[in-house]
């Protein structure tokens, strides 16, 4: 089932989604990324073809051109050579009032709507695992144009019909329902990235979509490993592939410690 | 204004707004004075049991540790935490027994190295309860909205979700819009503990790189208490007075702490000891561990200097400055402890 990539030793996973993270940033535009393998895409995404991407961290960071990983979205480097180190009041507001084009979020449980769940499994109060919470993801889906979503153990435990506990904005009950809630208009889930295939979000239910399945995964594996049915277009894609330099720089510049993207 | 939605957390550290004008006018002294004393004059003076507490910087980054420690060298009870992205200060806090309620944004993990064991268990086995949820913008639009001394501040996030169903936020219909918005109320910690670059000895202080939320905080908290890196002379601060970042009179202690943010990271400074969060990180795994850990590194030792002693001391220290200024390579020692 693993992708032929992987299988075939070139790269591992983390690498990959990496690498399909960074393909779908843009150039001259601002992202406002969230530990791990967000940051991981933002930096491969400036060193290759978008070195104008305006990377914005939600402690006041912004606009780095970091030398090393950040461990933390609050520390040093997520400064480096930045156009400016503020605060969170500073890019909070920046974002509510429209200046982050992409969101970029880790994440362990999604419904079709791409709602989010990183606070807790099992009941809010008596909880079997008590996760983070939502920290800045919140913000960044509510205010970013569109959110992008790493979720890197698609399952059928992950994703499901109903999340747990609701943290992050999706598209919440479907069509309107942003808007109803009083969220800024047009924000809200762009695309969502696992182990076996990109998925974006239909216009009219905005349900999860289809859009490529990485290479050597099927159509098969993708359904089995979801708890509420995919839609699936007529026209589906092969999600690219890394070339030796996207390698190079994630192995030699970017992580040589393996902090997010070794085994 | 039509009330659309409540949520039903604990409303925690709000005051009406003109309680909380009377509490500076009658508590917040304007007099030029020396504020400088110890880590623990400070905390006993400042800092009761059952009080609301917050931590500057973010996560890792900036924390007064040499604080922390001191929470929990007096053995404080029944503390509640504002959970603004707590790492660290979090995990150790309510792992030692002094937390038992925690306000999450972000609390019980350790970002990328991690969940964090011992904050979790406590959280799991219900002996730190979450008393409410929120999103890091909004928690510090509470700090911000209790700096202006004004009951509230009106946003656009947490909307649609149990986030906000967890929080003691309120949704209303904005009388110019139309459209709902979310109301996050002021927040008046108790105290708030916060490491800078350097300050006076009244307290007018500066600190190099991103502010995070502590602008706002140090100006809302009823008791700010300083660690600096170093003392300076008031005659520095006033030939650059635009780097003034939190000025005197809302400062009412001062401690001279070199690294006191160890093991965090102090940008520009000393990079994070990643060898002594993987310690925490491993021996926290057990009750028993946590215990070993605060024995050695807390009730062990008598003062913040003797903690920086038994941490590697100058050597480890040094090497940390180099880490910081990228003279060293990354190390993730906490990823062998799985």
């Amino acid at each position: 089932m693993a992708i032929t990539g992987i299988s075939t030793g070139k790269y591992n996973l983390r690498e990959y989604l990496a690498f399909i993270g960074a393909s779908l940033l843009e150039d001259g535009k601002s992202v406002f990324v969230g530990t791990g393998l967000p940051i991981v895409a933002a930096m491969l995404a400036q060193k290759t073809h978008a070195p104008d991407l305006l990377i914005v961290f939600e402690a006041g960071g912004t606009g780095p051109q970091m030398p090393e990983l950040a461990i933390s979205v609050g520390e040093s480097r997520t400064f480096h050579k930045g156009v400016a180190a503020s605060s969170m009041h500073d890019v909070m507001s920046l974002s509510q009032a429209g200046y982050i084009d992409y969101g970029f979020l880790g994440a362990a449980q999604m419904d079709a709507y791409g709602n989010i769940n990183t606070t807790a499994i099992g009941d809010h109060d008596q909880p079997k695992v008590r996760l983070p919470g939502s920290g800045g993801a919140n913000d960044v889906a509510s205010f970013s144009c569109r959110l992008i979503t790493i979720i890197a153990g698609q399952s059928a435990r992950t994703f499901v019909d109903k999340v747990d506990f609701l943290t992050t904005p999706g598209y919440l009950s479907g069509p309107g329902a942003r808007e109803a809630a009083g969220l800024p208009r047009a924000t809200g889930p762009y695309r969502v990235v696992t182990q076996l295939a990109v998925y974006s979000f239909d216009e009219a239910t905005k349900r999860l979509k289809l859009v490529s399945l990485h290479p050597g995964v099927t159509l098969d594996e993708v359904k089995e490993n979801s708890m509420f049915d995919i839609i699936i277009p007529d026209d589906i894609a092969t999600s690219p592939e890394p070339d030796a330099r996207h390698l190079e720089l994630l192995r030699q510049e970017i992580d040589p410690a393996g902090i997010v993207l070794g085994k | 204004m039509e009330v659309i939605q409540e949520g039903n957390g604990d409303l925690i550290g709000w005051h009406d707004p003109d309680e909380a004008r009377d509490w500076v006018i009658t508590n917040k002294s304007r007099a030029l004075i020396d504020k400088r004393m110890t880590a623990a004059e400070a905390v006993s003076k400042f800092i009761d049991d059952g009080s609301f507490i917050a931590s500057g910087g973010f996560g890792h980054v900036r924390v007064s540790m040499a604080l922390i420690y001191e929470l929990i060298r007096q053995r404080k009870q029944r503390l509640i935490l504002a959970g603004k992205t707590a790492v660290h200060d979090c995990d150790i806090l309510v792992g030692s027994g002094c937390v038992d309620r925690v306000e999450v944004a972000y609390s019980f993990g350790h970002e990328l190295r991690g969940l964090s064991p011992a904050s979790r268990r406590m959280v799991q086995s219900g002996q730190c309860k979450v008393v409410a949820e929120i999103s890091n913008a909004a928690y510090q639009w509470r700090f911000l909205a209790g700096m202006m001394g004004i009951p509230f501040i009106p946003c656009r996030t947490m909307l649609g979700t149990d986030t906000l169903n967890y929080s003691s936020c309120k949704v209303v219909k904005d009388p110019f819009s139309g459209k709902p918005v979310n109301l996050v109320p002021a927040a008046y910690p108790d105290a708030a503990l916060i490491h800078v670059h350097r300050c006076d000895i009244h307290g007018n202080a500066q600190i190099d790189g991103i502010m995070v939320e502590d602008f706002e905080l140090a100006r809302c908290a009823r008791r700010t208490i300083i660690t600096t890196e170093e003392i300076v002379a008031t005659e520095i601060i006033r030939r650059e007075p635009w780097k003034t970042v939190i000025p005197y009179f809302v400062v009412d202690a001062v401690v001279e702490t070199p690294f006191g943010s160890h093991p965090c990271e102090m940008p520009g400074a000393y990079y994070y000891d990643e060898d002594h969060i993987a310690e925490w990180l491993r021996l926290s795994k057990t009750q028993k561990g946590g215990a070993e850990y605060l024995n050695k590194y807390v009730f062990g030792v008598a003062d913040f200097e003797e903690y920086l002693e038994i941490c590697g001391g100058i050597k480890q220290l040094n090497y940390l400055r180099r880490r910081e200024a990228l003279r060293e390579p990354m190390t993730a020692p906490w990823r062998k402890e799985g």
